[in-house]
């Protein structure tokens, strides 16, 4: 092979390095404008907090979502079921262990919320492929089908939890360890609020690491962007599509341990309960983009914690009002993915 | 005569209710660039897309080393050795240089020496190597098409007007790189416009409009029909430079 001169010109213009930090700020912009507006540190503190884990939560359930979305243009409106399957999956290890749960030593407690972490990942992930397989392939391509199709087997699914975990609702307290709260300052701070931005934030560091430094990743932020040159360049996206449907299953099993040790109560609808702010929170990221998703659901639960205090009654509006700000700003939410 | 690399016959596609490619015939022998020509709307790019089974053609077979494209899917054609390289550029904008290279390879890694064979083709791609491939100009990302599709070696190549929308000085390196290319292996299957870069470069021809194949023949000898080029392509003089 031999080296020949090319032209120049085509090297002299140095493209311009942009990063996008605006969307990155609001977050802390959106707390330092509540300090004020809550008054007192402690409180601010505590409420700030609480958003944080609560969005945590949040993104651990939403990010499959967005990728499924990125990658096969899926809506799947059917979502929720993990949630709340990944939650009563806590009840198989939590109720024979009962004695893990309340022993006094932090090792065990761990021990007990991995297992219910690797147990409900497991189940969500098995039937993730089962109702990529049944539901969710016979309707590609065709999105009001999906709609129809997925929520009608989020239905069933809710009708089959029903009768195998019976229709009362189920306590489930965290374990020792995490209950309580410690005191930072003034401000009382929940421990098991910690343990959630612990875990949100170790998954989002995992889901960058395997989306910018492993070849299966790239894979999906490139499909994401443009399936048909991925297929083009002789790999299978219905394959990585299924992958992908398949972990984000998991993620949101394993977002649904979180919340039932957050809400300490099981109900089956409670997977459905949430999936309005998912959508919120996917849509405000940016359809395909999990950076957005992180952004979104700190965003979308830091405004639900201040305005709870603030201004409850327009609480539930206040979501919706940052919706629309944030598609006023930026209509196809705050990053964008660039398509074909 | 030798059996040609890729043959088509009685390929027809259509794009839901229309009816675009009418019974396309036209084959690429082993080597060399073979052109294909066309006004606007002419169907090249459908071609090219069906050969790669973005399309699914509805009748007639598309045979290349025996085997027939029509029944395979797109990652299995890419698979056997050919290369795509669209009228978009299909970059991905998100990723960086490297990125982009790393996803056209399927070995582990690019191996080194051809990389710095495709940096001596294309220098810019060195010097952006670690910048998203979104922030390249647009003659920089037609050169990452290409280099993705030259990588690792592969048996054919279809190039969909590579020259589209650049400037001349631009032009003047695609025409240098497409002469290494040409002393490769590589078989190139050349969609264009810009009849200078055609003529510079093609071996063979097809000609196609409305659908169908018009003319078939050698690059020398529709260059040197001003006839046959006004006939075919409805080129006028001042288009020549
Ligand atoms: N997705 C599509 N849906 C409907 N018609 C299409 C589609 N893509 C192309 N066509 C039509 O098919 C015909 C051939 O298009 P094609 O893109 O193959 O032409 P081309 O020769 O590549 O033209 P150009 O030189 O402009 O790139 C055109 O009439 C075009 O309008
Ligand atoms: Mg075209």
């Amino acid at each position: 092979m031999t080296t020949m001169p090319a032209a120049r010109s085509a090297t002299a213009a140095p493209p311009a390095i942009k990063r996008d930090w605006l969307p990155i700020l609001l977050v802390p912009a959106l707390a330092a404008a509540a300090l004020p507006l809550v008054g007192s540190f402690p409180g601010w503190l505590t409420l700030t907090v609480a958003g944080l884990a609560m969005g945590m939560m949040i993104f651990i359930m939403a990010s499959g979502l967005t990728l499924v979305f990125g990658l096969m243009d899926v809506l799947n409106f059917g979502h929720g079921v993990f949630i709340s399957i990944g939650a009563f999956a806590v009840t198989l290890i939590v109720l024979p262990l009962a004695t893990l749960v309340q022993a006094d030593s932090v090792l065990m407690n761990v021990a007990v919320l991995l297992l219910c972490a690797v147990v409900a990942m497991v189940l969500t992930g098995a039937l993730g492929w089962a109702f990529e397989r049944a539901i969710v392939r016979p309707v590609y391509g065709q999105h009001l089908k999906q709609i129809l199709v997925t929520m009608g087997g989020m239905i069933v699914a809710e009708q089959l939890i029903h009768v195998l975990w019976g229709a009362d609702p189920i306590s489930v307290p965290p374990p020792e360890a995490f209950r309580g709260s410690v005191l930072i300052g003034e401000a009382a701070i929940e421990r098991y609020r910690i343990l959630a931005v612990a875990v949100g934030l170790a998954v989002f560091a995992a889901m960058l690491l395997v989306l910018n430094r492993t070849k299966i990743g790239l894979l999906i932020r490139a499909g994401v962007e443009n399936g048909e040159m991925v297929e083009a360049l002789g790999y299978r996206i219905r394959r990585l599509f299924v992958g992908v449907f398949v972990a984000g299953s998991a993620l949101a099993g394993l977002g649904g341990v979180m919340w039932a040790f957050y809400r300490q109560t099981l109900t089956p609808g409670m997977g459905m309960e949430v999936m309005v702010l998912i959508f919120i929170v996917i849509i405000v990221g940016g359809l395909g983009s999990v950076g957005g998703c992180f952004l979104g659901s700190l965003l979308v639960a830091l405004v639900a914690n201040y305005t709870g205090f603030l201004a409850p009654k327009v609480a539930l509006g206040s979501n919706i009002l940052l919706m629309v700000l944030i598609l006023m700003w930026r209509p196809q939410g705050l990053y964008p993915v660039a398509k074909r | 005569m030798a059996e040609p690399l890729l043959s088509l016959s009685g390929v027809n596609t259509k794009i839901g209710r229309y009816h675009i490619l009418h019974g396309v015939d036209f084959a690429v022998p082993k080597g060399g660039i073979t052109m294909l020509l066309g006004r606007n709307g002419a169907g090249k790019t459908t071609t090219l897309r069906t050969i790669m089974g973005l399309w699914r053609a509805a009748e007639g077979s598309i045979r290349f080393e025996g085997t027939d494209l029509a029944r395979l899917s797109t990652p299995e054609i890419a698979r056997l050795g050919i290369a795509y390289v669209p009228e978009n550029m299909g970059i991905f904008a998100d990723l960086t240089v490297r990125e982009n290279l790393v996803l056209a390879t399927r070995e582990r890694a690019p191996d080194p020496r051809r990389l710095q064979w495709i940096f001596g083709l294309f220098p810019a791609l060195e010097k952006f190597y670690a910048l998203a491939a979104g922030a390249l100009s647009g003659g920089q990302k037609q050169m990452l098409s290409i280099a993705r599709a030259i990588i690792e070696p592969r048996k054919l190549m279809l190039v969909d007007e590579p020259t589209k929308g650049l400037a001349p000085s631009i032009i003047r390196n695609m025409i240098a790189a497409f002469r290494e290319l040409k002393r490769t292996e590589t078989t190139i299957l050349l969609v264009e416009q810009n009849f200078m870069f055609a003529e510079s470069l093609g071996d063979g021809v097809a000609v196609m409009d409305d659908g169908k194949i018009r003319h078939t023949g050698a690059m020398q000898a529709l260059a040197a029909d001003r006839d046959l080029q006004q006939r075919l392509l409805g080129l006028h003089l001042d288009a020549h430079q």
